[in-house]
């Protein structure tokens, strides 16, 4: 029989630690739905949503209750719409955001991501009026995300839609402004973007998957915490890499489970386990926290990149053996206003733009739900997720922006969305004008490390 | 399929009988029982055989969670398996 105390420590971490599957998310290729005519294809759309995934949400429930696990979102991704779009004659792409908002309503879930395009190397056609058509369709909407891939490190990145991004991503402010400014909470830019992660904003279903999966994202930054603070007193950084390891195991090793039974259950392959720690506003479920239990007086003090590096690294080891198949983006989260540590240490002038920056250099995504001051230029924006898709470029690894640019709202002001989406402080960005370099356009060519056949 | 019901409260009379009278009404056949008293904080484990029930898992829980409130006790009841994948490789 099991041992008492690890059963009890089980019931602990779920109780008192904020463990959790964080989502369940089906990916559904939307290829077959492409038709000339965008209300058929928005048609076939929906209903090929609504057929695959017409039991999704019940068996997250069922699941939860038979395992008593916390499963907190059921989600869908499709194949990215500038795809599914290319070949419409009308230009009105936002009918396709329509079509997925109806059958998210329509299931019961929580968010469908996919109302994407992939543009690291050029417009295809589709691509550029879907991305004009994000403001209109993010706003318009209540359950439709929006990703956009701007750069990678076989494609270099593509200036021209760096460019557009920062316009695209200002406009969706601004017109959800009186809703504050939500619309920029659902539009991720990424440079190396993953084809199969489960997670908000950017999941989408890539062109290389299978036509339905199940892809799994677990959590857990309060149980990592936990274990830290009960045998972390006196370890050196050695022992302390090890205790994460030990306990990424243990919470993979449950998404595992569930994603396995989810998928024999909705008779739909399991693709992947993302073995991600992603925070949530509740008190005890934050990265920051573990990253100061490790000994860092607060989070974004020196120190804090090292602490990040080593936490994602240990997340990595102990959770690749936990699950047969793991991908997506695999890795410590640190968005700002979703984790009660960084916004504490964002308010208290610890953390800034600059000092996320360098952490996002070893962590999983990238500069993720910051706020940043609502006069912003787009040039300015643009320039931010330049530089960040730099960063994954050149270190062959997945990097997002996610701002919210808080119209209306200065430095020192907070934008609080509620939720699992949080709140934040206002953060300045830097001063100097990089507008001439933006409006340049063309391409960043591939970096060597590009060149490894 | 098995499931672990888990009891953990404060150490009163008749807990486990409280709680071993809601799995026999259910048809739930107790396989193996622990338990422990650690100053006076009472925590049982119970190993159980749900598939001949003659209520579903739902119900089964409903009921136990009844118990747990009468008896001020917090109790679970969850599938074997979560606690095998986390605790055995």
């Amino acid at each position: 029989m099991l041992e008492t105390k690890d059963i009890l420590e089980t019931i602990n971490m779920i109780d008192n630690e904020n463990l959790d599957v964080r989502t369940i998310t089906m990916g559904i290729s939307l290829l077959d739905c492409i038709d000339e005519d965008i209300d058929k294809a928005c048609t076939k759309v929906y209903d090929k949503i609504c057929r695959s995934a017409k039991d999704l949400v019940k068996t997250g429930e069922d699941i939860q209750k038979e395992y008593g696990i916390p499963i907190i979102n059921k989600r869908i991704s499709v194949t990215p719409i500038g795809m599914v779009a290319a070949p419409c004659q009308s230009k009105k792409v936002v009918k396709f955001a329509y079509a997925l908002d109806k059958a998210a309503k329509e299931l019961g879930v929580n968010f469908v991501g996919g109302y994407s395009a992939l543009v690291q190397k050029g417009f295809a056609s589709g691509d550029y009026a879907l991305i004009e058509s994000i403001p209109q369709a993010l706003s318009e909407t209540d359950f439709v995300c929006s990703s956009v891939n701007i750069g990678s490190t076989k494609a270099g990145i593509n200036m021209d839609a760096v460019k557009m991004m920062g316009k695209i991503v200002k406009q969706t402010a601004e017109v959800t402004a009186d809703r504050n400014c939500i619309g920029a909470a659902k539009l991720v830019v990424f440079c190396n973007a993953p084809e199969d992660n489960p997670f908000m904003a950017g999941a989408f279903h890539g062109v290389g998957e299978a036509d339905t999966v199940i892809n799994v994202g677990v959590s857990g930054p309060g149980v990592v915490r936990a274990a830290l603070a009960k045998g972390g007193a006196g370890k050196d950084i050695t022992q302390i890499a090890d205790m994460v390891k030990k306990t990424a195991f243990k919470i993979t090793r449950m998404g595992q489970l569930v994603a396995q039974e989810a998928s024999k259950r909705l008779c739909v392959p399991f693709g992947i386990v993302d073995l991600s720690l992603a925070p949530t506003p509740a008190v005890g479920d934050s990265v920051a926290h573990i990253l100061e239990e490790m000994g860092l007086e607060v989070c974004g003090c020196h120190g804090t990149t090292a602490a990040l590096a080593l936490l994602n690294d240990a997340v990595k080891k102990g959770g690749v053996m936990a699950s047969s198949h793991v991908g997506g983006l695999s890795g410590a989260f640190i968005p700002v206003t979703e984790d009660a540590g960084m916004i504490d240490a964002a308010q208290n002038g610890y953390l800034d733009i600059t000092k996320l920056e360098s952490m996002t250099a070893v962590c999983s995504v990238g500069l993720d739900m910051i706020v940043v001051p609502g006069d912003i230029t787009p040039e300015v924006i643009s320039a931010i997720i330049a530089d960040e898709a730099a960063i994954g470029m050149v270190n062959t690894k997945t990097t997002a922006v996610r701002l919210i640019p808080a119209i209306g709202k200065k430095a020192g002001d907070e934008l609080n969305f509620g939720g699992l989406l949080g709140r934040g402080p206002v953060m300045p960005v830097r001063q100097g004008s990089p507008e001439t370099f933006i409006k340049r356009g063309g391409r960043i060519p591939a970096p060597l490390q590009a060149l490894k056949n | 399929m098995k499931a672990i019901i888990t009891v953990i409260g404060k150490d009163t009379v008749g807990i486990l009988a409280k709680v071993s009278d809601a799995c026999a009404q259910a048809d739930v056949n107790i396989v193996e029982v622990t338990q422990s008293v650690l100053q006076d904080m009472f925590a049982m484990v119970m190993l159980v055989e749900i598939d001949k029930s003659n209520i579903g898992f739902e119900q089964i829980k409903e009921n136990l969670d009844k118990v747990g409130e009468a008896t001020g006790t917090k109790i679970h009841i969850m599938h074997e398996d979560i606690f095998n994948s986390m605790h055995k490789i």
